[in-house]
């Protein structure tokens, strides 16, 4: 048995950690919302480390209520019911999948304006075991009517993806990837609904969402020495879902990668497959993705790799693609 | 952080109103008849359960409750939220007769396109604060109502209704943690304790007592009361301490499910979800009239 070395990961339960981390643009724009704004206040199931320069600074927009994850998110929506934006911070692994009915119920199906940010999603805690892993999100998330998805990329899209919906009157679900490489230089404008073109191509499309976003474009730069020109698209909006450029990426490149840190059943690539489907677009289509099986447990660095989520694995599977 | 300022409406039922106990009686009996006669036009509904809260809706909405129908979102009024949501069809002739929609909507009840369905929803209904359905939900919604008028600096009180069954929910007991942990003294929970859930004895199902003690040691004020007992009823409501308290309060309102028609007292269960026959309609109608002649 091979053991691989032991990398660095966050611990988040450390204040120090949480402020050190690659990923501090929810407690940061959270932070900016509840300075700017008197209705946003900020929920947290035993998440306080992560939100210390808030609590701190606001005491009284920060309401804890202790590992009770379900509760949290009807009290957020008794409290978008009285006029106020709250922010439930959770872990991505006990998020949308234990509160599932609570956001049904009490939050998408009255279209109340509660955010649902979840942290630490696909395998950001892959180390701790698969009671950790959030692999299950994006399926349950889009199947829950009025529910808006989104899946930022990096920390500016993340920063961006908050502040553009902090408007939005109904429901949204942020899904937020931990320690991924920057893809944006400045916060991008991500209008309702869209992807955002990361890089243009003709012979490939690649649409990732989440970390993905990253190693694609990797994976595209490492394609380009080979002459193969490949489209990247940020599905930074899982729901509503930009139909018109899967579409295009379909008819225009005639060859679809998906990529998603996310089951292969019921995510992004489930979903670009339906659209493919419905419109008649004959193009292939790969969605990599984590399979539907009993995943390994390690730091992330190492799942990732495992599961070639990164630049070198997104490029196997496109020129795989291509030869098929 | 205060809300913004609304005008206060024209028309405010305020708390405390002066309606006779006679009159909070009869209404209770009003609500039984109208639950009979719009479970009858839909052709089911749950009658066990709403007879034995009749007398509490009649209570907060005839007497305890600050609402302004004309103006059903006005941010200073009290909150009512019906956990135990199946019994809706209890509380769409009280709102209407209220004025929060017309009278003619209740016509419609349970039928395709009418907003007065089984379970309330309350982007559906003038006057429902919440809408419920899944046990167990609005007791965390209630406490993030009682929360936002903290941080509003609103007087209002948020006041749920849960059934005695509902509270077999882990959730509740996570919001009632919540709730004294938070201090929110605006918080009153009222929970209809008729002994019963749907499939039988609520505490063969899984025992739920001692109910005070419970309570208490989660940290509320807790009392009992007669829940058929309109007076002992409004005197529990009339001494609710101040909004801006620091201790929830927990009305357990000892009830019969079924209370009111020999029937439905004699069978709790088999009239927890029905529809009678007309005979059955009938005689259940001249029982209840039978008291106000």
């Amino acid at each position: 048995m091979s053991v691989g070395p032991a990398p660095e990961m966050e611990n988040v339960f450390s204040e120090q950690d949480a402020r050190r981390a690659r990923q501090r643009a929810v407690g940061e724009e959270l932070l900016r919302l509840v300075e700017e704004r008197g209705d946003v206040v900020v929920l947290s199931a035993d998440m306080g480390a992560v939100m210390s320069d808030l609590r701190q600074r606001h005491p009284e927009r920060y309401i804890e209520l202790g590992i009770a994850e379900t509760n949290t998110v009807s009290v957020a929506a008794g409290m978008a019911a009285c006029g106020l934006i709250p922010y439930v911070v959770s872990m991505g692994p006990f998020g949308i999948i234990k509160c599932a009915e609570q956001l049904r119920s009490d939050v998408a199906y009255p279209r109340l304006p509660v955010r649902f940010v979840a942290r630490l999603s696909g395998l950001a805690m892959g180390f701790f075991g698969t009671t950790h892993h959030a692999v299950e999100d994006i399926a349950i998330a889009r199947s829950i009517t009025n529910l808006t998805v989104v899946a930022p990329c990096d920390e500016r899209s993340t920063q961006a993806l908050i502040r553009s919906t902090v408007e939005h009157p109904g429901p949204v679900f942020y899904r937020i990837s931990e320690g991924a490489d920057e893809v944006y230089p400045d916060p991008p404008e991500i209008p309702p609904g869209s992807f955002v073109t990361v890089r243009e191509g003709r012979d490939a499309t690649v649409i990732a969402t989440g970390l993905g976003v990253g190693a694609a474009v990797g994976a595209a730069r490492l394609l380009e020495a080979e002459g193969i020109e490949v489209r990247v698209l940020d599905a930074a909006y899982l729901k509503p879902l930009d139909e018109a450029a899967i579409v295009r990426a379909g008819s225009e490149t005639g060859a679809i990668l998906t990529v998603e840190e996310h089951n292969v059943i019921g995510g992004l690539g489930t979903a670009v497959a339906e659209v493919l489907a419905r419109h008649r677009v004959p193009a292939r289509l790969a969605i990599h993705g984590l399979p539907d099986a009993d995943l390994e447990v390690a730091a992330p660095a190492a799942l990732l790799e495992h599961y070639g989520l990164t630049s070198t694995g997104v490029a196997a599977r496109v020129r795989r693609l291509l030869a098929a | 952080m205060s809300g913004a300022a609304v005008a206060r409406p024209e028309t405010v039922l305020e708390r405390g109103r002066p309606t006779s106990l006679e009159e909070l009686r009869r209404r209770a009996d009003w609500i039984r008849l109208e639950t009979i006669r719009l479970i009858d036009r839909a052709g089911l509904g749950h009658y066990s359960s709403t007879f034995s809260c009749a007398e509490i809706l009649s209570v907060l909405y005839y007497r305890v409750l600050r609402l302004a129908p004309g103006c059903p979102q006005w941010p200073d009024r009290d909150r009512f939220l019906l956990g135990k949501g199946h019994v809706a069809v209890g509380l769409w002739p009280v709102l209407a007769d209220l004025g929060y929609f017309p009278r003619g909507w209740l016509e419609g009840y349970g039928r395709l396109g009418s907003p007065l369905t089984d379970h309330p929803n309350m982007r559906a209904v003038p006057g429902v604060d919440f809408s419920s359905g899944s046990l167990g939900h609005n007791l965390s919604v209630g406490v993030g109502m009682a929360l936002a008028g903290r941080l509003q600096g609103r007087a209002y009180r948020t006041v749920v209704l849960t059934g005695d069954g509902e509270l077999q929910e882990g959730q509740v007991w996570e919001a009632a943690m919540a709730a004294s942990h938070h201090r929110l003294g605006n918080l009153v929970a009222v929970v209809d304790a008729n002994g019963f859930s749907g499939s039988g004895p609520t505490s063969e199902a899984m025992n739920i007592e001692p109910l005070l003690v419970r309570l208490e040691a989660f940290g509320w004020r807790a009392l009992e009361v007669d829940g058929h007992d309109v007076g002992a009823l409004a005197e529990a409501f009339d001494h609710l301490p101040p909004a801006d308290s620091e201790v929830p309060t927990c009305i357990v309102a000892r009830t019969r499910k079924g209370k009111g028609v020999t029937m439905t007292e004699a069978e709790p269960q088999r009239w927890h979800l029905g529809c009678m026959t007309p005979e059955q309609r009938d005689a259940a109608v001249a029982e209840i009239e039978a008291r106000w002649r």
